[in-house]
């Protein structure tokens, strides 16, 4: 279920991290960053150090869901890549798994061809760890695991106690 | 829905503000953003008109500290509120964790407020949520002018659920930090509800 809770740990941090920055390396790009389709920043790597990466996440799931509206508009199911070119940096957006989103962020050091050619099979080793991640979830859910399953009144109260 | 990241140990929730056009959703933010240390807040993003109605969303993200070795990380939303924007709100919605329904007191406005909260409902059920489910909180803005509606009135027409309420004067903050923690509250409690 794509809307279920979204539970991420460690080790799937770090085989996110790894496609990620295999990714950085064979696209040539300047930053690479997964969101998931709420707006949530899951991974991000690259050298954009100063971007700030909250407000990116939020404004790439808002613009894949408005296109999303705009594709169901025209009788398409989704439109899954977006390409955005500017004049010095360009952005490459593709849904994986139509639950997360794929950013990349290149200049002229690469080319659009490259980095589409590579966020191809990223998607697809990216859709495979978020299947895991999702079937996780679900059962983590269903078998009260979540850490939040122990929290109490008082830890709650505590976060607004001035 | 809520996202939980064991590697930076933190919980990722959505508050969606929601309500008729010029009710004071995006006030509530301002005024939140403008009230709360660098540190536990983003930057404050809003995709407005040029004559500053909101055309897709404001967006405001914030730290309310920790629980139990956790970040507590909310991202607020607000949606436009003008009829012709439903498909924008509709978008807004998907993966809510708690709604605030922020009424106009206004005599005149009473009849937006009531649209409103209908659309939420609507747009809420095509998503499989209920308002009696979701973490809720109606807030009646705009207690401070002379043209307000009686209370009760307000009451009767918008939250005969009964959910937790508040009165506001959102441009001078009244009424907004209670209205926030009590939604957050309502999101973390569901989390532990549906934890255990």
């Amino acid at each position: 279920m794509s809307d279920a809770q979204l539970v991420m740990h460690e080790e799937d941090h770090q085989r996110i991290l790894a496609v990620v920055t295999r990714l950085i390396r064979d696209a040539n790009a300047e930053g690479v960053f997964v969101v998931d389709k709420n707006g949530h920043l899951m991974a991000e790597a690259g050298e954009l150090t100063d971007v700030d990466s909250t407000s990116l996440a939020s404004l790439t799931a808002g613009c894949i869901a408005a296109t999303g509206g705009l594709a169901k508009i025209v009788g398409e199911e989704e439109f899954p890549v977006h390409y955005h070119q500017g004049q010095r940096d360009n952005l490459h957006m593709s849904l994986v798994g139509n639950r997360i989103i794929l950013v990349v962020i290149f200049d002229d050091r690469s080319s659009l061809g490259l980095v589409r050619l590579r966020v191809k099979k990223a998607g697809l080793e990216l859709a495979r760890i978020l299947e895991e991640i999702e079937k996780r979830s679900e059962q983590a859910t269903s078998a009260a695991r979540s850490p939040f399953a122990a929290i109490t009144d008082d830890d709650i109260d505590s976060l607004f106690s001035d | 829905m809520s996202f939980i990241n064991y590697s930076s140990r933190e919980i990722n929730c959505k508050i969606v503000y929601y309500g008729p056009g010029l009710c004071g959703k995006t006030t509530n933010l301002q005024y939140i953003y403008g009230k709360t240390n660098p540190d536990v807040k983003g930057k404050m993003i809003s995709l407005a008109t040029e004559t500053e109605r909101t055309l897709f969303f404001d967006f405001l993200p914030l730290s309310l500290g920790e629980i139990r070795g956790f970040k507590t990380r909310f991202h607020l939303y607000t949606v436009p509120g003008q009829v012709f924007y439903d498909a924008s709100r509709k978008l807004i919605l998907k993966g809510v964790d708690g709604v605030v329904f922020v009424a106009d007191s206004q005599i005149e406005r009473m009849e937006a407020n009531v649209e409103s909260l209908e659309n939420l409902a609507a747009n809420l059920a095509e998503q499989g949520y209920d308002l009696r489910n979701v973490p809720y909180v109606v807030q009646y803005n705009k207690r401070d002018l002379p043209n307000a509606a009686p209370l009760a009135e307000m009451q009767r027409l918008l939250n005969r659920g009964g959910a937790v309420e508040f009165e506001a004067c959102a441009t001078v903050g009244h009424g907004v930090f209670e209205t926030l923690k009590a939604v957050a509250k309502g999101v973390l409690s569901d989390l532990k509800k549906l934890g255990g």
